[in-house]
């Protein structure tokens, strides 16, 4: 029943997203671009093609990835607090991108040309992200504890972080615009080829995390009854770790550092259907983020207007109230 | 009864727990033997800190022992794959951080894992097991209550029929009597000695409630510093042990009223 609601509301919303934006197209003419029928003007049917069905597919990618991240890491870390992000993944991805961004003034020509290109910052972004996976991951291979990689994911954070810092304090104000645009995040400007390398990451992740269900049902009971169930704890943690950082680091290396989805989408969709089988909150946290994405991406784009604002700040903007007026109507946080 | 049953539940051999160490380890036990049978209840008693826990944790397979070895159904614990283990052995903890969002339902039928299929799918025969091993604690009434809405004696019983859901031979239960009022204890350590009854399983649970457990327990290892001793309730009155694992400066054990009573 909720999922056919959720179900009915991602689809008119994506029809929505394809609708507005700062051109008027005629409802008729986008269906005639999306079926490939005859559309009144060229140009119509290339914004629809080339712009808006990609970004609402990358909108529906990175809500849904990030969602479904954010839900692994409040039950890996059985802490309501937990995000995508906890692990550093998107410090990491912001130092590489700072490395590129920053860095290319110093090498000046042709090579610069080439690194500020997008795929060298997916690139730079990705490498980042892995270099702190790859780090997390050794840590979590030595320690029983499961809450000190929380730590350890929170002092890679602030390690990256004051890296950047002292990258930004040396940098020109042109370049430091850059990075900083980077990290307001965009769904905007990628191109089908990019749109299905995404895509492909989001399978591979979700995939793992579908693969994870059980053992994540049985990690509510914590640690050590999972492991009178049969689980084991050190594999099913490198599982959720390796899906999260799959989902999360490509998102952050396509879409840049985008706030608060993963946070807020699993505490959403438990006040909505009030289960804690995986097996139906994965689902529900796929269609979940992909709708308040695509509510944010709309808002973003300010229909009618030639203005865009910043993904990454509107997302906050409208899930933070949300979350604040479900906490105060429920008084309740449990998870 | 039981008594004579030649196929034992649990049983170790000279068996040493503690931690290990980076130079040297830290000992616990030393050279444990003992032997459980099929519906038998069987209380861990001893002072705080001698190891109790650590006992449950070792012959549970959650942590390694030092040497020696541990039998479950006459099945070497080392040997076995974890959801072989999990079909043997339950647990009842306390002081896990269990989601207390899930409904008495949905973590009772986390008993059923080790038996589900990949995606954790109850089958008819999981939910004819998860209902009785609700009957047996009598909390059917609870099923869709949320685990936040329970008190803490209800909330022990739940986690007692999870560990019943997963259909093991063997139950071991670490403290299940904590936090919970004299009423509430012996109806919990009566409701284990139904269990062994009704059920056949072996139970063995740590408590501090001694006098209690003299009352139910089919057996009782009483943990001491140099030594484990296994014996019945009687045999424990009579060889004068149970006056041996307190410091003798407050109270003594009463052979007439078989209970710990205040020196005055």
């Amino acid at each position: 029943m909720t999922f056919s609601l959720l179900t009915l509301a991602l689809i008119g919303l994506l029809f929505l997203n394809i609708g507005l934006g700062s051109v008027k197209i005629p409802l008729k003419d986008i269906i005639a671009s999306l079926f490939n029928l005859e559309v009144s003007r060229e140009s119509w049917r290339y914004i629809v093609l080339e712009y808006r069905l990609p970004k609402a597919i990358t909108a529906i990618l990175t809500g849904s990835g990030l969602a479904v991240s954010g839900l692994l890491m409040q039950t890996l870390f059985r802490n309501p607090l937990a995000g995508p992000y906890v692990l550093g993944l998107s410090s990491g991805a912001s130092l590489g991108v700072a490395i590129v961004f920053m860095g290319a003034g110093l090498f000046g020509g042709a090579f610069s040309a080439f690194l500020l290109s997008k795929w060298s910052i997916v690139i730079a972004s990705s490498l980042g992200s892995l270099l702190v996976l790859l780090a997390v991951m050794l840590a979590s291979l030595r320690l029983r504890d499961t809450m000190a990689i929380l730590i350890i994911g929170l002092m890679f954070a602030s390690l990256t972080a004051a890296v950047v810092s002292v990258l930004a304090y040396f940098s020109p104000a042109s370049q430091l615009q850059q990075y900083v645009f980077w990290s307001f995040g965009s769904l905007g400007n990628l191109s089908w080829e990019e749109v299905s390398v995404l895509g492909l990451f989001w399978t591979i992740g979700i995939f793992l995390s579908v693969a994870g269900i059980k053992n994540l049902n049985s990690l509510l009971l914590g640690e050590q009854y999972a492991k009178s169930l049969g689980v084991s704890i050190q594999r099913n943690r490198l599982l959720v770790i390796l899906a999260t950082s799959i989902l999360a680091g490509s998102i952050t290396a396509f879409a840049g550092p985008i706030a608060f989805v993963g946070l807020a989408v699993p505490h959403l969709i438990r006040q909505v259907i009030p289960v804690n089988n995986h097996s139906i909150l994965i689902p529900a946290v796929i269609l979940g983020g992909a709708i308040l994405m695509l509510v944010c991406d709309i808002a973003a784009q300010m229909p009618g207007s030639e203005f865009t604002l910043p993904i990454n700040a509107i997302t906050s903007l409208i899930g933070a109230p949300v979350v604040i007026w479900l906490l105060v109507r429920k008084r309740r946080f449990l998870f | 009864m039981t008594e004579n049953k030649p196929h034992s539940i649990l049983k170790t051999e000279d068996l040493n727990i503690g931690y290990r160490g980076r130079n040297s380890d830290t000992i616990i036990a030393e050279k444990v033997n003992i032997d459980i049978f099929p519906g038998q209840l069987v209380a861990v008693i001893g002072i705080n800190g001698i190891g109790k826990s650590t006992l449950l944790r070792s012959l549970s397979g959650v942590q390694e022992s030092l040497s020696g070895k541990i039998f479950i159904a006459e099945k070497n614990l080392k040997n076995l794959p974890p959801l072989e283990q999990a079909a043997l052995i339950s647990l009842v903890l306390t002081g896990q951080p269990v989601s207390k969002n899930l409904s008495v339902f949905e973590l009772v039928a986390l008993g059923r894992q080790p038996y589900t299929n990949w995606i954790g799918r109850l089958t008819t025969n999981d939910l004819r097991h998860i209902k009785k091993s609700l009957r047996l604690v009598d909390i059917e009434n609870l099923e869709n209550k949320k685990c936040y809405e329970l008190s803490d004696g209800q909330m022990q019983k739940v986690l007692i029929a999870r560990a019943l859901a997963q259909d093991t031979p063997l139950v071991i239960l670490d403290e299940p009597t904590t936090h919970l009022d004299l009423y509430h204890k012996a109806y919990i350590l009566q409701l284990l000695k139904k269990l062994t009854r009704k059920t056949n399983k072996a139970i063995v649970f740590a408590s501090h409630e001694i006098n209690l457990a003299l009352q139910l327990c089919d057996k009782i290892l009483l943990m001491q510093k140099n030594e484990i001793v296994m014996g019945s309730p009687k045999e424990l009155v009579k060889s004068g042990e149970l006056s041996r694992i307190f410091p003798s400066d407050l109270i003594f054990f009463d052979e007439s009223s078989s209970s710990f009573k205040i020196k005055s």
